[in-house]
């Protein structure tokens, strides 16, 4: 069977997978009756709505959409080096210090863009480590690891 | 005169030197990143939402306030003179702002979008004050069954008025509601969908999700889409009025105050619809309907009228009924739960300097960005040349120093990237986020109030349709969800949301 509009059948599926994850976790507390409510109630019958919801939106992409429509189009670069660039920052942060890690992120996230130079990226990386430095560390005091763990000795 | 005492107070309040200056710097930093396309206030806001946390409540909610408008004010200024809205409710003033630019006329256009928005915002500023106590008073009759209704009819409300698949918007409001629920069940302390993350105990983070869900997830998709800008190179002078603009634009700058002043206040209203159909409005009533779109002067005026009143009263609901009407809105109130305040009626009552003190500053940051505004353009202009391939490693960085500092630990971060990851799957599947934010704030009150009205009935459910206020809400959310899936207003819907 071809769909007519993927977009809303992988839509339809997302809610009743998270639907129906939702209704089995929820069983494991205590759903209680109607008058007093245990902690599985409500998010059980969220989740049956979801479900029941996923299911409309699946079936009538399947059925009754009007228009064709085309599935959506996927550039997995920037999705995967701005997510990446996020997470490494997260890694690093504790154990390098905010100065290597702001200069990790930089590169990472800027070689999503199409138009990454790599020169400029290094020297937009310098500039944005030492307004960093200025602004968090010294002028907001956030307090923020900014040298490497190894070199003064912080555990 | 309680209106008047309790203006003054807003207004000592608001002039205290720390609060001018963080009303200023709000409304300053709203404006620089409004300007920058793709990123509104709602972006603008989730970014900058960790910055607020050390700052006392008042300080922090005035800051966030004048980020808000400041960016709607920001988004026109980039509409008018690169035909790129900075945000979504300045699409209209595309329209007629740039066209105005070419004509040489871009002076006018940004002077004629300040001046509208002043007046807007001052009229918008005295209907919030106005209403503000009898609804906070109403809103002190409601029981819980009330109550859950009254969200039931919010949510369905800012699906209706929105763009968009009306069913997929629902199921995002349900899914919403459920990461609403993670974290410990306030009733009996349970630890529920945590799956043994200790971080998750407090739940999601607001931050975090709101962050990943608007401010990566965009900052992806404009990698994506590879756009291409052209910025108005001539020189812009004639910020003056004449005589004639002025008389000609004052009734469409009424009109519009009033139009989104009204919208304003709607479940699902807000800025956005507000300055669609202040538009359509002036367009339809004028007597030359053909000039609009060529530069027409009241083009401009009425949307950025509408935009700015409505983006004032969309805070009557919030501050009075506690529920937020629309997402940017909603992100003030995931602000006020951070500093510990909960939105709703009590706040009057409980945080009187710090309801009239946000009223009042609402004001003054309006008649701030008039004075700054129009002499700062040229910085702004100069903004939108550094080319986003620079700008957006920079806009990620203070986001993740931001998510930081919120905890000091780094799950946050990495639980943002999981919300952008989130945010672009629902992207491609043109699943709008918006509702998902609206449901996640009103989760956990939902839940509250369910389980109240449910006890106090002993498990009863016709509770709900027998108090009338209750039956009165329900039966309006359901008489909204069958006008809009009537074929004709179904169709109407789809062109009104059509950009142009």
């Amino acid at each position: 069977m071809r769909t007519r509009n993927p977009m809303d059948t992988y839509a339809g599926l997302l809610f009743v997978l998270f639907g129906a994850a939702a209704m089995v976790f929820s069983v494991k507390y205590k759903i209680g009756t109607a008058a007093t409510m245990g902690p599985g109630y409500f998010p059980f019958v969220l989740g049956a709505i979801l479900c029941s919801l996923g299911v409309v939106i699946g079936l009538r992409s399947l059925f009754w959409a009007k228009e064709v429509k085309k599935g959506p189009s996927l550039h997995w670069k920037p999705l995967v080096l701005v997510l990446f660039s996020v997470v490494l920052f997260g890694l690093f942060l504790r154990p390098l210090g905010l100065l290597l890690s702001t200069l990790f992120m930089i590169m990472v996230s800027s070689a999503a863009s199409h138009e990454f130079r790599m020169k400029e990226a290094l020297l937009n990386a310098g500039a944005l480590a030492f307004i960093v430095l200025m602004v968090f560390v010294y002028f907001l005091d956030f307090q923020v690891p900014v040298w490497p763990s190894i070199l003064v000795g912080r555990t | 005169m309680e209106l008047l005492a309790n203006l003054s107070l807003g207004f000592q309040t608001a002039v205290s030197p720390e609060n001018l200056l963080y009303c200023l710097v709000g409304a300053l930093i709203g404006t620089l990143i409004g300007v920058l396309p793709g990123i509104g206030p709602v972006q603008t806001i989730a970014i900058l939402l960790p910055t607020t946390f050390a700052l006392p409540p008042v300080s922090a909610l005035i800051m966030l306030a004048g980020i808000y408008y400041g960016a709607q004010y920001g988004g026109s200024t980039t509409s008018i003179l690169v035909n790129v809205p900075g945000e979504a409710s300045s699409v209209v003033t595309c329209l007629d702002g740039h066209q105005m630019a070419r004509q040489g006329r871009a002076g006018a256009a940004l002077s004629i979008s300040a001046l509208a928005s002043f007046v807007a915002g001052s009229f918008a500023t005295v209907v919030l004050a106005v209403l503000a106590v009898p609804l906070s008073e109403l809103a002190f009759k409601f029981g819980p069954a009330e109550y859950f209704s009254l969200m039931v009819f919010g949510l369905i409300g800012s699906v209706v008025l929105a763009s968009g698949s009306m069913i997929k918007a629902v199921g995002m409001i349900v899914l919403g509601l459920l990461l609403g629920m993670i974290g410990t069940d306030v009733t009996s302390g349970v630890h529920r969908f945590t799956f043994g993350i200790i971080e998750l105990a407090d739940g999601i983070g607001f931050v975090s999700l709101a962050m990943g869900l608007f401010g990566i997830c965009d900052i992806i998709n404009s990698i994506e889409k590879r756009e291409k800008r052209d910025i108005l190179k001539s020189k812009l002078t004639g910020f003056w009025l004449k005589k004639e603009d002025l008389k000609a634009a004052a009734p469409a700058v009424l009109r519009g105050t009033l139009c989104g002043s009204l919208l304003g206040i709607l479940p699902g209203g807000g800025a956005i619809l507000s300055s669609f159909t202040a538009y359509m409005l002036e367009k339809k009533s004028s007597r030359d309907p053909e000039s609009f779109g060529k530069g027409n002067l009241r083009g401009v005026a009425a949307p950025e009228a509408a935009n700015n009143a409505a983006a004032q009263t969309s805070f009557v609901p919030l501050l009075t009924l506690g529920i937020p009407p629309n997402v940017v809105l909603a992100m003030m109130a995931g602000a006020m739960m951070i500093h510990g305040i909960q939105p709703g009626p009590r706040v009057i009552s409980s945080n009187p300097e710090l309801f009239w003190g946000v009223i009042v500053s609402m004001w003054m940051g309006n008649l701030i960005l008039v004075l700054l505004n129009l002499p700062l353009v040229g910085i702004w202009v100069r903004l939108l040349s550094i080319p986003y391939r620079l700008l957006y490693p920079a806009i990620l960085l203070f986001c993740c120093i931001g998510l930081y500092s919120v905890n000091n630990n780094t799950f946050d971060i990495h639980l943002t990237a999981f919300c952008g990851l989130l945010g672009y799957i629902f992207h491609k599947l043109e699943c709008e986020p918006a509702p998902l934010i609206l449901g996640f704030i009103l989760g956990p009150m939902m839940e509250e109030n369910l389980r109240r009205g449910m006890l106090l009935s002993r498990g009863d459910p016709s509770v709900f349709f027998t108090r009338p206020l209750s039956l009165a809400f329900l039966l309006m959310a359901v008489a909204m969800l069958i006008v809009v899936a009537l074929p004709s207003i179904r169709r109407k819907r789809e062109d009104a949301f059509k950009e142009e």
